[in-house]
């Protein structure tokens, strides 16, 4: 039954960290039809700036709250900044051109970014502060540590209010309009007046934030990182974004704890070997049964 | 696009409130460097100005050529839009009547050419020529039938180990694995054909992404193809039982005074992918104008109107699958012939990136293209070598800016154009 429990809960820790990601490639996918295949290294990048920043920032004086707070704050500015830089350059210029053109231009960039960190910071594993679980107040959580550590329940609550706060950005306000107007129909919202241009770049942006939270949990939960974690990460993000049903963001959130249930309890039950295996097939049989995903809308084709 | 705004009138402002912008992005992971475990931090601001350098110089050059490229898609040049679709150099070779001289000059010059290299230059070629057969499956794929296909390398995979598992299970040689090694595949190709038949564009692609990711996991996790350690000690193909390097070697060392640590096994693997080459060359060129191709071209542009004009786009989904595939099959056995050591991973998610590159790189849908991006790609690492540790994130970059300043690649295909004015 422990055993049970604590699956449960590292499933959800999994699911959570997959599902910020996941959001950054279904926006995107939803409203330019691209698979991103450098969001996985924003996330990456975004997890190195944490790092760094929790190093100095500690360094001078920071720490407890204050210190996670201000961490969060610069690595997702600066991922954020990294977004919009990486959609200028490789994304925007290759607007209308075919398909395939964006696609092979995002791995190209996702191998750059990749040797990028790789060469600027360091190829092997680099251990990475767990911030939330040196939060002293969180001691009323001891007696059920043996379930779930305090930074998972944290990641867990941290990633249901980003959620909200997301979910609350693109139902209320101007931008979440134009975002869902431009993932509907581009053509008929530019003529409506919506920048487009500022709107993808928007896309762009929200997204790489989540992926740095993202970055910022997965350190504090695995304790280490290196500079290929980006492209599992992406990979399962993505499936779990196109098991929910892409371009949906309700959708993306589910498929990715699902996903991660079903990894954790393929892990503790059958064998860890097989852990990776199970996603896809997970994603292979959805795809074949239910093509547009489990939220998704099916595509009606007009001819 | 009209829009040459008033912004890019001073490029040099522009460039320098670039290269302060990317300075200042680049800043945490260029300039401060951490030891997380002795809490050490590094301050490397020397790199501070070359980074400001280099970005405002590259800022400067992105800005012109991003000028130019508008420019000249503005004002296509005069006469190429009344004369139909631009004509390559490959073309007007192919045109002309003395073609078969050439190419079979060109062909004598290969096979030649082996035995005047050193050995890694041998290694060079092979994996060059062996690149050249994949792309060639992969653009049935992809390029010709418009079938995103993410997971190439497990057919690659697929037949390597065919032939790594028979010889080390039974003894089975080469030549009896050719054949077994592709029709593994072909069938492969087919069993993944089977159950996507329903899904299009980007869905196939993940299933395909999928796929590969599920058979490269199988071969690293099962013990009958010994997990990651891979196998060894394959041998190389038998040419009617002799041992070349003992009965010729000294024939060809004493008598044409030719390099005599030259190994001529792997020589014979060399001609062997040459003659491979050129017949998947021949089928697929066969096969572009056939009823077959032309079905695939029809389902690349609309699967809708195929299906109208009485084309069945599974069957040609199907088709286009097994018979890539099968090209993969052939290149993976004379793959483990050659490196004679293989592991699940050579046949990862970016070795399916790496076939796809080649592809796009040599311009989709055309033959004379794929070839040269291979050339391209297989020998850039080696052009490269002298920046060593760089390399990858130089080839990162090439693939972005290609995409950006020619996306149909180096050899446009001639038909797609045809099509799209």
């Amino acid at each position: 039954m422990n055993l049970f429990v604590e699956l449960c809960f590292s499933g959800l820790t999994k699911g959570s960290i997959y599902a910020l990601i996941a959001l950054g490639y279904t926006m995107v996918y939803g409203i330019i039809a691209l698979i991103n295949f450098a969001h996985g290294e924003i996330y990456m990048i975004g997890a190195f700036t944490a790092l760094i920043f929790s190093l100095i920032l500690s360094s001078w004086g920071f720490s407890g709250l204050g210190l996670i707070f201000s961490v969060m704050v610069i690595a997702g500015l600066y991922a954020a900044m990294y977004g919009y830089t990486t959609e200028k350059i490789a994304y925007k210029p290759l607007r209308s051109s075919p398909r395939l053109s964006p696609l092979i231009s995002a791995i190209g960039l996702s191998i750059f970014l990749q040797n990028y960190v790789l060469l600027a910071q360091t190829s092997n594993d680099i251990l990475f502060p767990d911030l939330i679980g040196q939060l002293d107040f969180l001691g009323f959580l001891e007696p059920i540590a043996h379930l779930a550590t305090p930074t998972q329940i944290c990641i867990v609550i941290t990633c249901a209010v980003t959620m909200a706060v997301l979910s609350f950005i693109i139902k209320k306000t101007k931008m979440g309009l134009a975002m869902r107007a431009v993932a509907q129909n581009p053509d008929m919202a530019r003529l409506s007046g919506v920048n487009i241009d500022r709107v993808i770049s928007g896309t762009f942006i929200l997204g790489s934030v989540l992926a740095a939270l993202g970055g910022l949990l997965i350190g504090c939960s695995m304790q280490q990182i290196n500079s290929n974690i980006g492209f599992l990460a992406g990979l399962k993000a993505f499936t779990a974004a196109v098991l929910g049903g892409i371009g949906s963001i309700p959708g993306a959130v589910l498929g990715a704890l699902i996903l991660g249930f079903a990894e954790n309890f393929t892990a503790g039950y059958l064998a860890s070997d097989y852990e990776d295996v199970v996603a896809f097939i997970l994603l292979t049989a959805i795809l074949i049964i239910r093509p547009e995903g489990i939220l998704g809308q099916p595509i009606s084709r007009k001819v | 696009m009209p829009q040459i705004s008033s912004k890019t009138s001073k490029p040099v402002l522009r460039a320098l409130f670039s290269a302060l912008w990317l300075a200042f992005l680049a800043l945490p992971i260029l300039v401060f460097r951490v030891n997380s475990i002795s809490g050490i931090i590094e301050y490397q601001w020397s790199r501070l100005p070359k980074l400001l350098a280099a970005g405002f110089l590259a800022s400067l050059l992105w800005n012109y050529f991003q000028k130019r490229h508008l420019l000249k898609q503005e004002s296509p040049k005069a006469g190429s839009s009344s004369a139909g679709p631009p004509i390559t150099w490959a073309d007007r070779f192919l045109a002309r009547t003395d073609r078969y001289r050439w190419l079979s000059l060109l062909g004598f010059g290969l096979m030649v050419l082996p035995f005047f290299c050193s050995p890694y230059a041998v290694k060079i070629l092979t994996t060059a020529l062996i690149y050249i057969t994949l792309g060639l499956g992969l653009n049935i794929v992809v390029g010709v039938s418009g079938l995103l296909h993410l997971g190439y390398a497990a057919f690659f995979a697929v037949g390597a180990y065919v032939y790594g598992l028979l010889n080390y299970y039974f003894g089975w040689g080469f030549w009896v694995c050719l054949p077994l090694g592709t029709l593994s595949a072909a069938l492969a190709g087919l069993l993944l054909g089977l159950p996507v038949i329903r899904l299009t564009g980007d869905y196939l692609a993940i299933v395909t992404l999928g796929f590969g990711e599920i058979v490269r996991l199988l071969l690293t996790n099962s013990s009958l193809t010994m997990g990651p350690r891979g196998i060894g000690n394959i041998p190389p193909p038998g040419f009617f039982g002799l041992d070349l390097n003992e009965k010729f070697r000294p024939f060809l060392v004493e008598h044409l005074a030719l390099n005599p640590y030259m190994d001529l096994n792997k020589i014979w693997i060399y001609l062997i992918i040459l003659l491979i080459v050129v017949l998947t060359t021949i089928a697929a060129l066969r096969l572009e104008n056939s009823r077959l191709g032309r079905a695939w071209l029809a389902l690349r542009e609309d699967e809708t109107a195929c299906q109208s004009v009485g084309i069945s786009p599974s069957q040609a989904k199907l088709t286009a699958l097994t018979l890539g595939s099968s090209f993969a099959g052939l290149a993976g056995v004379v793959f483990a012939a050659q490196i004679t050591f293989i592991a699940p991973s050579s046949f990862s998610f970016m070795d399916s990136i790496y076939i796809l590159t080649i592809v796009v790189l040599g311009g989709m849908g055309s033959i004379s293209g794929v070839i040269a991006g291979a050339a391209v790609i297989s020998c850039l690492p080696e052009f490269l070598r002298e920046a060593e540790e760089y390399r990858f994130l130089i080839f990162g970059a090439l693939m972005v800016l290609m995409m950006v300043y020619r996306p149909q690649g180096l050899i446009r295909s001639v038909r797609s154009v045809c099509s799209r004015s």
